[in-house]
């Protein structure tokens, strides 16, 4: 009898052990990411590691809304990670160092900070691309300091009348990359006022004129691809219409007491407001290098993030040529 | 329909004497029980997901309300493993009654708490958080653990099942419906039982234990505190007790006049209208109220819920017992019988609730299941959340079962329980020799609202 009684209890307790130790086991070895809104925690664990060339499987559940997983500076595509489902990604670099995975869905206002790092071990192979320093920081340009343009048009540019003033004025003024990038148009419209050659025109004309020049350096096969990562990046906080006024905006800034109404850019004590980029006194006192910086960079304590470590050069400067149409283009936008 | 034995062959009632079968259940659910809390707490927290919400919350659940309790009455208490540990913590035993070593103070429950009140409090507290318990899993896990640790707790203080009797908040929401299952357990002549010297089915014996409700068979005349747990089979030495089939609902031949009782009823009642707008409806506001746990909105939903289930429903109740009284003549206090229009038929006035409560439930559960039911399809096939896909059904996605016929379920559970209810509020008027058409007009209400709120 006794023996049967030991028996039974050994075998409840194996039973029920089973019961608890099975799934904890499972659990223990299958390491999955957890993406969470930013303000519950964003991901966990937030620093994965690999070593360069070795395949790194990547598994990923959201424990609250739909996410997505996009590794920064990588042309692999992004993974949605749905809730309480299970995706999965394989990445492989090619070189050691520290890359930035994120989340590419609008999550939630505090979405751009759900970020997180793969430090890569290894041993950098030969030929690897020297990094040369950002414009801005060649420059000189304070990035935290107010740039407002002189001067500012009575009306709002057109480039298409700029495209006719062009065509009319004999030879029609050109601007360099090099200068285009490290001069505001306000400077180029200065510049050009100065000019004997185009005293002609009139203010509004030069205007136009300037529209036409920094529109057109937005080529029309990148507009795509440039309207695309603004809609995917910026439009939350920017407004789809560069207003400031994206769906997360007035979230960012409830969120921070001290803010005051301003939106220019973040040349006020409002941090945390987006920037709008239909300002004409800050869009056109701000030199595209000046605007790279601000999105390589970030912010640095405004809610504006760093992009450097997500968007290639390329993309950067194609977001930057967009954000002058937002000046030059009226209400349309990209 | 004539009571008769259940278990026909002599094989058949020897075979559920057998203590081996039940411990082997109870050990399996147990199991469950574990992975459930274990799956809870650390599976995905998105509830729809979890393994905990989705099989607990939706599947058992429904099955539940649905089928357990109408057609077998108690017969899940008879296997739950909830208080299985605690159990056998204080017998010191799994298997044999012989040699078993009680272990515990052995106390008796304080005769304040041998009553539902306890209970019934416990239901309400759970209901006041059920926005949070049917849909985290984090506090599934913590809310089935805990009723283990205390079960554990009450069995090392107190002699028998003093969880189960007088504190399970599903206890006592099963044994309340547990009254129209045409199943029961009850002894086959009360003149043996009299005769009996050893009163084994409560004291218990070399074959089984006293009875853990702490119920004398002979006294069982309803089935709200027999936990089918079977002992009273085993330690009978006279073969007078059976397990046997009985019309629907005939505890209630004999209205309860336990206002405690009454209140569990009118609890019921009011929750499965309340869960219906949290859980069911559109009202985005009551949801959040009831979600948000401890702000100034749940505490606003936690007061009307409490208005509803304790203030309004049996105010309403007592009052139409007393306006039945008062207008009807030869029941007002007579010279010989002053204290008759002292006794308000309040708890008597509360058993027709038990069969229109049940239907309320089932037509609640039925259409979360048949809403939510897919659910519990892709929880099976990863419990964990952890991407397995174990009986390949991971992938299913929402999808709600027989859509068009929810409607038509609904407005006939719900009918057909208004029209159940009322026959019993006639016959148990009759009883009390009082007029039906004040009580079966308070039934109407509520049931109009109830289609209201689902359909």
């Amino acid at each position: 009898m006794r023996l049967r009684e030991h028996a039974a209890r050994l075998a409840i307790l194996v039973v029920v052990a089973a019961a608890g130790l099975i799934p904890l086991a499972a659990w223990l070895r299958t390491p999955l990411v957890h993406a969470r809104m930013a303000e519950s925690g964003g991901w966990g664990p937030d620093v994965l590691h690999a070593r360069a060339g070795k395949p790194l499987l990547v598994r990923l559940t959201s424990d609250d809304v739909v996410h997505g997983f996009a590794v920064g500076l990588s042309d692999a595509p992004a993974v949605d990670v749905l809730p309480g489902k299970v995706s999965q990604t394989w990445l492989e670099f090619d070189q050691p160092g520290t890359y930035t995975f994120y989340c590419t869905r609008w999550c939630g206002p505090n979405h751009w900070r759900m970020r997180g790092t793969i430090e890569v071990e290894g041993v950098k192979t030969e030929g690897t691309a020297t990094v040369s320093p950002p414009l801005f920081q060649v420059l000189g340009i304070d990035l935290d300091q107010p740039h407002p343009a002189a001067t500012t048009p009575a009306v709002v540019p057109d480039p298409q009348r700029g495209a006719q003033v062009a065509a009319e004025v004999a030879p029609p003024p050109t601007l360099s990359l090099d200068a285009y990038r490290s001069h505001s148009p306000a400077d180029v419209w200065r510049t050009w006022r100065a000019d004997a050659s185009l005293s002609g025109l009139t203010d509004a004309a030069l205007w136009d004129l300037v529209a036409y020049t920094y529109n057109s350096q937005l080529a029309s096969a990148d507009r795509d691809d440039a309207a695309r990562l603004f809609a995917a990046n910026c439009a939350a906080c920017h407004g789809e219409r560069g207003d400031g006024q994206g769906v997360f905006a007035e979230a960012l800034v409830q969120s921070e007491p001290d803010s005051g109404a301003d939106s220019s850019m973040g040349h006020s004590a409002d941090a945390t407001r987006p920037a709008d980029f239909t300002d004409s006194e800050a869009m056109l006192g701000a030199s595209p290098a000046l605007l790279h910086g601000k999105i390589l960079r970030g912010g640095m304590g405004s809610g504006m993030p760093m992009w450097g470590a997500i968007l290639t050069d390329a993309q950067i400067w194609k977001l930057v040529n967009l954000l002058y149409t937002f000046q030059f283009d009226g209400e349309s936008g990209p | 329909m004539k009571p008769r034995s259940i278990v026909l062959s002599t094989r058949g009632m020897s075979l559920l004497k057998k203590r081996g079968w039940q411990v082997a259940l109870t050990t399996v659910m147990l199991a469950g029980l574990v992975f459930t809390a274990v799956a809870g707490w650390i599976g995905t927290p998105i509830g729809s997901r979890n393994f905990a919400i989705a099989f607990v919350w939706i599947g058992w659940f429904a099955a539940l309300i649905i089928f357990l309790i109408p057609f077998i009455g108690r017969g899940w208490c008879s296997i739950c493993p909830i208080p299985t540990v605690g159990d056998w913590v204080q017998r010191g035993n799994v298997l044999n009654p012989q040699g078993s070593r009680p272990r515990g103070l052995g106390l008796r429950v304080p005769a304040i708490f041998r009553n539902m009140w306890t209970q019934n409090a416990a239901f309400a507290l759970l209901a006041l958080f059920s926005a949070a318990i049917l849909t985290s899993p984090r506090v599934t896990s913590v809310t089935l653990a805990s009723m283990v640790f205390l079960a554990i707790g009450l069995s090392l203080v107190f002699e028998r099942r003093a969880f189960c009797r007088y504190v399970c908040p599903m206890g006592g929401f099963v044994g309340l419906y547990s009254q129209v299952a045409p199943i029961e357990l009850r002894v086959t002549s009360l003149e043996r039982c009299a005769a009996c010297q050893t009163k084994a089915c409560y004291n218990g014996s070399a074959n089984g234990y006293g009875c853990p409700w702490g119920v004398f068979p002979a006294s069982l005349t309803r089935n709200n505190f027999c936990g089918l747990c079977l002992e009273c089979l085993r330690t009978c030495p006279n073969k007078n007790i059976t397990l046997r089939t009985r019309p629907f609902a005939a505890d209630l031949a004999m209205p309860s006049t336990r206002p405690d009782e009454a209140f569990k009823s009118l609890i019921m009642l009011g929750s499965a209208m309340v869960y219906a707008a949290v859980l069911l409806g559109p009202w985005s506001a009551f949801k959040n109220a009831a979600f948000s746990i401890g702000s100034l909105a749940w505490i606003t939903y936690a007061g009307v819920f409490l208005m509803l289930v304790l203030g309004l429903l049996p105010g309403s109740l007592w009052l139409v017992g007393r306006l039945s009284q008062r207008f009807t003549p030869g029941v007002e206090g007579t010279r010989t019988n002053p204290s008759a229009r002292a006794q308000s038929p309040f708890a008597v006035f509360a058993t027709p609730l038990v069969p229109l409560g049940l239907a309320f439930w089932v037509a609640f559960s039925l259409t979360f299941f048949l809403t939510n039911g897919s659910y519990v399809l892709s929880s099976i096939s990863d419990p964990l959340g952890l991407g397995w896909n174990l009986i390949g059904t991971a992938g299913v996605t929402w999808q709600p079962m027989l859509a068009g016929a929810i409607a038509p379920l609904q407005t006939a559970i719900l009918v057909g329980g208004f029209i159940w209810a009322a026959r019993v509020a006639r016959r148990v008027t009759t009883q009390v020799r009082l007029p039906s058409t004040p009580l079966i007009g308070f039934l109407f209400l509520p049931t109009v609202a109830m289609l209201w709120l689902l359909i």
